[in-house]
C-alpha cells in the first residue's frame, strides 16, 4: 500500500520511496528513507495535503506525493 | 575573517544571526539570483565577519537557494562555518551537518534550543557528540541569549587554527567502498577544480550535474565512477540516492541513539497539537484564518499604522509649511520653490506617509511567520492555490496585496522557488490595494448611491477573478513546468524572538525609506516639471496649459474607447501612477471643484458607463511607483518590471473597453 492510503491516526514503515527526481530526493533527505516509521497525524481541512510525524517532527506532503511512498502499516507505539 | 552561518529552515537561524551581529547588518543579494544574502561583524570580536546563508535541508543541486549555498562555501573560501542545528529535531538537522562536514572547513555547531530540551527532561551528550561527528558542538539558545558568547569564541577559534573536522566517514559496507573508489579516481580533477575530494566523491555516488561538469571528468573515469555506483546499487539492492540518503540516516540514527535521551513528547509539541486542533482543524481553520487577517488588517489600516501614518502626515505637513514659509521669506525663486516643495517635497512625504503602515504590517505578517502560523497557511490553502499552479507559500503575500502591493512584494521573497516568486509578483498587483477605496467611494457614491457595497465588492472579485486566470495562463505557457514539490515542515509554534521581529521592521522601513529619497523621489520631481511648465518650458498658470494636460490630451485619443475622452480624465490617471490616492487628487484640482463638490461635478466628464469603466480601470492598471520599484527590486530586473506595467495596462484597458461598451448597450 502506499502513504497515501495508510488511514489517519495510523504508522506505516516505508519500504520505498518513488517519484520524480526532485521530489524523491527532497523526500529522502527530509527523512523518509526505507525503514523509517511514519504516523500521519491529520489531514488538512480541505483534506489535502495530509500531516505526517517522523523522526521527531512534523512534515507537511500532498497526496499525490504521498502517493508515490509505499508503506507496510505497523501497530502504533 | 569570515564565517558562514548555515542550517534548516525554521531552526532558529536569523535569530542567532541578529544575536551575533546586533544590527551591524548589510543585506545584499547573492550574485545572479534574488536569494538575499546577509553580512554581518561578529559583536565584541574584531574582524569577524559572518555571512547569513539560506535555510537549506541539504547541498543537492535543485534550488537556487542549495546552488547559492554551495557555490558560496566552494567559492568564497569561509574561514570557518557555523552550522547550528535543533536539538529539539536532531536527527534531520544533522543530515546537513554530515553534508557539510566533508567540506572539510574548520566547523563549529551551534546546538540550539537546548532549553527546551532541558525544559523538557531531555539531555544530549555533548563531549560524546562532539567525538561522534569530530566537530565542536556549543550548546545555546538563540532566544534566551544562552551560550552566545562560548559559541563565538569556539568558532573563531576553530576558524584561526584551521581546525578542520576530525571525521568524514559515516559510512560502510559498499556505500564506503564507491566513495572511495571514486575519491581515488578524482582526486587531481577535485584538486584542480578547488573542490574537496570528499566532497566531491559523495556528490558524485549520489549523482550530481553540476559537479560533474565542472570537475571536467573524461568519458572514461565516467565510465569508471558509474560502474563503482553500479556495484554498490546491485550489491545493496537500490538506488544511488536512496543508499546515500540511507546511509546518512543510519549513521544518525546511531549517534542519536548515543547521545541523546529523548524527552518524549515535548511541551511545545503538545502545545503546538492543542492549538491546530483549532488553527488546522476542519471547521475552523478558515474562520481562524479570516479572523486573523482581518484583525491584522483591521489594527494594520485602520487603527495602528494608518493612525501613525495620520501623525506622521500630520509632521511632514506642518514641517513642510515650515520649509514653505521659510523659502518664501527668503525670497526664492517661486518655480524653485515650488519644484522644492510641490515636486520633491511633497512627493517624498506622500510616499513616506506609507512607512508606518508598512512597518506596522510587517511587524503582525513577522510575528505570524516567526510563530509558526505562517506554514498553517500555507498548508491549509495549499490545495485550491495548486489549481492555478501555485503552492499554499504564495497565499499570504497575495492577501497582503489588499492592503499594499509594496509589502505584499517584499513578502515574496520568502517563497522557496524562483519560479514561484515570479508568478506571484505578476498576481499580486490583481489583489485591489488599500490606496484605490478611496477612487472606489468616490465614484460609487456619485454614482452608484443604491449599489455601493455590490459595486465594491464587485470591483475586488473581478480582480481576484482576472488574477487567477492570469494565473491559470502563465502557468500553461510561461511559467510551464513542475511546481517546486511542496514538502514542508510545520515547526512547532514558538514565541517569536523580539529581537528579530524589530530587525526585521526596521530592514523593511529603511528598504522602502531608500527608494523614496531615490526613485520616487526622482520620478515625482519628473511629474511636477511636467505639471509646472509647457511646451515651451514657461511656467503655466491654468494645469491645463501644462505638458502634463497635453500629454493626457494624447493619452486621452488611446483612451477614448474606454469612455475617458476628456483629458482631464487621462491626467488624473497619469498622477495615479505617482500614488493612486493622487487620483481623488488631481481630480479634484483639475476640475477645480473642493472635496465636498466633487463627486457632483464628476458627472460632467463621466457617463454613468464612462464611471463604471474608470472604476475598473484603477482596479487594474499600473501599479503606482512605488509598487513597480518594488517588484523592479524583487524580480532583479528593469524588465520584468516593465513587462508587469505593459501587461496590467493591456488587462485593464480591454477589461474596461469590455465593461464601457457592455453598459452602454445595456443602460
Amino acid at each position: 500500500m502506499t502513504l497515501r492510503n495508510l488511514p489517519i491516526g495510523s504508522s506505516g514503515r516505508v519500504l520505498s520511496v518513488g517519484g520524480e527526481k526532485v521530489l524523491r530526493h527532497r523526500l529522502l533527505e527530509m527523512g523518509i528513507t526505507p525503514r523509517t516509521v511514519i504516523k500521519v497525524r491529520k489531514a488538512a481541512p480541505l483534506g489535502d495535503p495530509v500531516e505526517l510525524l517522523l523522526r521527531g517532527y512534523v512534515l507537511t506532503l500532498r497526496l499525490d506525493d504521498a502517493e508515490k511512498i509505499t508503506v507496510e502499516e505497523v501497530a502504533a507505539e | 575573517m569570515t564565517l558562514a552561518l548555515a542550517g534548516n529552515q525554521n531552526c532558529g537561524k536569523t535569530t542567532l544571526f541578529n544575536q551575533l551581529t546586533g544590527s551591524n547588518q548589510r543585506v545584499g543579494n547573492f550574485p545572479g539570483v534574488t536569494v538575499e544574502q546577509k553580512t554581518g561583524e561578529i559583536t565584541g570580536q574584531k574582524q569577524v565577519s559572518i555571512v547569513d546563508l539560506p535555510g537549506i535541508y541539504s547541498l543537492s543541486p535543485y534550488t537556487d537557494e542549495e546552488m547559492v549555498t554551495r557555490d558560496f562555501l566552494l567559492r568564497k573560501n569561509p574561514d570557518g562555518i557555523v552550522n547550528i542545528i535543533d536539538a529539539t529535531n536532531i536527527e534531520r538537522n544533522l543530515y546537513l551537518t554530515l553534508q557539510l562536514i566533508e567540506l572539510q572547513i574548520p566547523m563549529t555547531v551551534a546546538l540550539n534550543m537546548m532549553d527546551e530540551v532541558q525544559a523538557n527532561n531531555g539531555s544530549i551528550d555533548i563531549p560524546l557528540l562532539e567525538e561522534s561527528l569530530g566537530v565542536p558542538v556549543v550548546p545555546i539558545s538563540a532566544v534566551k541569549r544562552m551560550g552566545i558568547g562560548e559559541l563565538t569564541e569556539k568558532a573563531t577559534e576553530t576558524a584561526k587554527l584551521r581546525r578542520r573536522p576530525q571525521r568524514i566517514d559515516f559510512c560502510a559496507g559498499p556505500v564506503h567502498r564507491a566513495i572511495h573508489a571514486v575519491a581515488h579516481m578524482i582526486e587531481d580533477h577535485a584538486q584542480d577544480a578547488g573542490v574537496p575530494v570528499r566532497f566531491a566523491a559523495t556528490r558524485l555516488v549520489e549523482g550530481d550535474g553540476p559537479l560533474t561538469e565542472l570537475l571536467n571528468l573524461n568519458e572514461n573515469e565516467r565510465d569508471m565512477i558509474d560502474h563503482a555506483v553500479k556495484e554498490m546499487e546491485i550489491s545493496l539492492e537500490t538506488d544511488r540516492e536512496a543508499a546515500m540518503a540511507d546511509m546518512r540516516y543510519q549513521f544518525i540514527e546511531e549517534v542519536s541513539r548515543k547521545c541523546v535521551k529523548h524527552m518524549g513528547e515535548s511541551r511545545e509539541y503538545k502545545r503546538s497539537i492543542r492549538l491546530d486542533t483549532v488553527l488546522t482543524g476542519k471547521f475552523w481553520a478558515i474562520p481562524a484564518f479570516l479572523g486573523i487577517m482581518l484583525l491584522v488588517f483591521w489594527l494594520t489600516f485602520g487603527v495602528i499604522g494608518q493612525r501613525l501614518s495620520d501623525l506622521l502626515v500630520l509632521g511632514l505637513d506642518a514641517a513642510g509649511g515650515l520649509i514653505d514659509s521659510g523659502l518664501t521669506a527668503y525670497g526664492l525663486n517661486p518655480v524653485i520653490r515650488s519644484l522644492i516643495m510641490d515636486g520633491a517635497y511633497a512627493g517624498v512625504a506622500s510616499v513616506l506617509g506609507f512607512v508606518p503602515i508598512i512597518v506596522t504590517l510587517f511587524f503582525f505578517m513577522s510575528m505570524l511567520e516567526d510563530s509558526g502560523y505562517m506554514a498553517r497557511v500555507a498548508y491549509v490553502m495549499d490545495k485550491p492555490l495548486r489549481k492555478i499552479g501555485l503552492s499554499g507559500r504564495s497565499f499570504v503575500p497575495m492577501l497582503m496585496g489588499f492592503g499594499c502591493t509594496v509589502p505584499a512584494v517584499m513578502a515574496t521573497r520568502t517563497l522557496a522557488s524562483a519560479r514561484d516568486k515570479k508568478m506571484t509578483i505578476m498576481l499580486t498587483p490583481f489583489m485591489s490595494c488599500s490606496a484605490k477605496l478611496p477612487i472606489y467611494a468616490l465614484f460609487t457614491a456619485a454614482f452608484f448611491p443604491k449599489y455601493q457595497a455590490l459595486v465594491m465588492t464587485g470591483l475586488y472579485v473581478t480582480g481576484i477573478l482576472l488574477g487567477v486566470l492570469t494565473a491559470f495562463v502563465l502557468n500553461k505557457t510561461v511559467f510551464k513546468g513542475a511546481p517546486v514539490p511542496f514538502v514542508m515542515e510545520l515547526p512547532n509554534y514558538r514565541f517569536p524572538s523580539v529581537k528579530t521581529v524589530l530587525l526585521l521592521m526596521w530592514d523593511k522601513a529603511k528598504d522602502f525609506i531608500i527608494r523614496a529619497f531615490t526613485i520616487i523621489f526622482a520620478a515625482t520631481v519628473v511629474i511636477w516639471f511636467l505639471q509646472t511648465f509647457d511646451a515651451r518650458f514657461n511656467v503655466v498658470t491654468d494645469s491645463a496649459d501644462s505638458i502634463l494636460a497635453a500629454i493626457g490630451r494624447s493619452v486621452s485619443v488611446l483612451l477614448a474607447p474606454v469612455g475617458f475622452a476628456d483629458w482631464r480624465v487621462s491626467t488624473s490617471l497619469i498622477t495615479g501612477f505617482m500614488a493612486k490616492e493622487a487620483v481623488i487628487g488631481s481630480l479634484a484640482v483639475l476640475m477645480d471643484a473642493g472635496a465636498a463638490e466633487l463627486g457632483g461635478s464628476l458627472g460632467q466628464i463621466f457617463s454613468p458607463a464612462a464611471a463604471f469603466s474608470f472604476l475598473t480601470f484603477t482596479l487594474l492598471y499600473t501599479p503606482c511607483v512605488a509598487a513597480v520599484a518594488t517588484v523592479r527590486k524583487e524580480l532583479g530586473s528593469v524588465k520584468g518590471a516593465a513587462l508587469v506595467v505593459a501587461y496590467q495596462m493591456a488587462v485593464a484597458w480591454v477589461a474596461a473597453f469590455a465593461v464601457y461598451n457592455l453598459t452602454e448597450i445595456f443602460i
